[in-house]
């Protein structure tokens, strides 16, 4: 169990050396996506003027307040609260995310699945679990929102976030196969039969 | 009483916030429990962080959550309070939308199929507005609920037949926090209803998530089951964030009513570790917030 400090974006080299249960902090720049951002851009044909080669995103539709542009607040806009969301709803675009536009890490909570391990593996990317509900602290490592696009689709934009030292987030699944989700599963469900016996449950 | 529409539009506004700024005691209690008992260093480390976020919303008045959840108004009204119905339900509605705008925070309510946001937080009969009546004479009771969406996102019915039994009920209790895993924002209150009809059932099963932690069902049927569905949860190891951990749910909370001779339903509705409550109460006194 390793803790690395990144600055984006990344290498591939750099996200095959993180294993599960190690930690890490990003700094520089990362961005925000959620479900209407990426039916959008993966089933609408929208396309986004930020090149996220090499980055992270957070699953995450922010909590933010419309200001005036000012070197404080180049999008014009002040984050109020930003956390993550359950990344499970938006397993099908891990892979259009990563090669059609190069992103290395997945940011989120409760995990991906199957699908996005194996793009992980063959892509080199990784997922790195947040705590979900805890976003008024995390909102404390974000500097600024510097950018938008497809701003439309507020709060569900794709923000660019001014981030420094966000994290440690944990290495959960990696680019060798390694997901803790599916290893609690597996022990969850091996424990479902002990469970049910003291339960008095009779057959299954 | 009379019940003055200004002053409860002004509470349903307030009710919002601070139901997304400060968690009530009986929680932050069980995250206490909880972190005493967890033995898992991942499960301890992410409970950590739970609480310590509890903390910093204190400090810095910011919401716990990002997710603002679909807003849930519970109106209990005593028997001697004199108010117009309809009036009340536009008051709540206007307290809900001027929340959204005038803190700001966001809207997370779409049209189901536009997917269009008002960015009010309110559409088509949303806020979700139940009404109850109680014999308490000259008290008005609204109790506000952000319901997140991770956790609303797995709910359940089954409709089982008599022939299944109570083994049923357990079983798909267990099953269901098997299938949801870390999606749901462990850990959770496991909110289960039993009985009545489908809508009714899952309604129980809302009425039990939302419950204060420490509460019981006053169905000493649903009680004991509450006590054995706690303990064989939390078995299971899923754990804080589905990582791993003793604390896979705070409690497990049951609600039940009568059902027909032919039918065996059961519902399972979650609530995240971010479980958010507000109530104001009105009374001749004055109003009151609490949890």
């Amino acid at each position: 169990m390793a803790h690395y400090d990144f600055t984006t974006p990344v290498t591939e080299e750099q996200i095959r050396q993180l294993r599960i249960n190690d930690t890490v902090s990003l700094n520089a720049t990362l961005y925000g996506i959620r479900d209407a951002t990426q039916i959008h851009m993966f089933d609408r044909g929208r396309k986004t003027r930020f090149d996220l080669k090499g980055h992270a995103v957070i699953h995450t539709a922010p909590n933010v307040k419309k200001v005036e542009k000012s070197a404080q607040f180049p999008a014009g806009y002040a984050p109020v609260c930003i956390g993550t969301t359950t990344s499970a709803r938006m397993e099908r675009f891990t892979r259009p995310l990563m090669r059609e536009y190069g992103v290395r890490i997945i940011i989120g909570k409760g995990g991906l699945g199957q699908g996005s391990l194996e793009a992980f593996s063959e892509l080199g990317g990784v997922y790195l679990a947040i705590v979900g509900g805890a976003a008024a602290l995390e909102t404390t490592w974000v500097e600024a929102i510097e950018d938008v696009d497809l701003d439309d689709l507020n709060p569900e934009s794709l923000w660019k976030f001014q981030v420094k030292g966000f994290g440690p987030l944990l290495v959960s699944m990696d680019s060798h196969g390694g997901s803790l989700y599916t290893a609690v599963n597996e022990s969850a469900r091996e424990k479902r039969a002990a469970a049910l016996a003291a339960l008095g449950v009779k057959s299954n | 009483m009379k019940v003055d529409l200004m002053q409860v539009e002004e509470a349903c506004k307030e009710l919002y916030i601070r139901a997304l700024k400060m968690l009530p005691p009986d929680i932050k209690q069980g995250f206490e429990r909880l972190d005493r008992d967890e033995t898992h260093p991942t499960g301890k480390a992410i409970l950590g962080t739970m609480i310590r976020n509890i903390r910093v919303a204190e400090d810095t008045h910011n919401l716990l959550c990002q997710d603002t959840g679909i807003p849930i108004y519970n109106v209990v009204i005593g028997a001697h309070i004199e108010v117009d119905g309809y009036a009340l339900k536009q008051a709540i509605v206007k307290g809900c939308e001027r929340a959204t705008r005038e803190h700001p925070f966001r809207s997370s309510v779409v049209h189901p199929v536009t997917r269009k946001n008002e960015h009010t937080s309110c559409g088509r009969a949303v806020p979700v507005v139940h009404v109850d009546f109680v014999p308490e004479a000259e008290t008005l009771s609204i109790e506000m609920i952000p319901k997140g969406s991770g956790s609303e996102n797995n709910s359940w019915l089954k409709m089982a037949v008599p022939a299944d039994g109570i083994d049923a009920i357990k079983t798909f209790v267990i099953d269901c926090v098997l299938e949801a895993g870390g999606k749901t924002c462990p850990p959770t209150i496991i909110g289960v209803g039993v009985g009545g009809t489908a809508d009714l059932c899952v309604h129980l099963s809302k009425l039990a998530a939302t419950r204060p932690l420490g509460s019981q069902c006053d169905d000493p049927e649903g009680a004991r089951l509450e006590e054995e569905l706690t303990k064989a949860v939390n078995q299971l190891g899923v754990g804080p964030q589905g990582l791993g951990g003793d604390s896979t749910a705070f409690a497990v909370h049951v609600e039940t009513a009568a059902t027909h001779i032919t039918m065996n339903p059961v519902a399972v509705n979650m609530q995240c570790h971010s479980a958010r409550r507000a109530r104001a109460t009105f009374t001749p006194q004055g109003l009151t917030y609490g949890f």
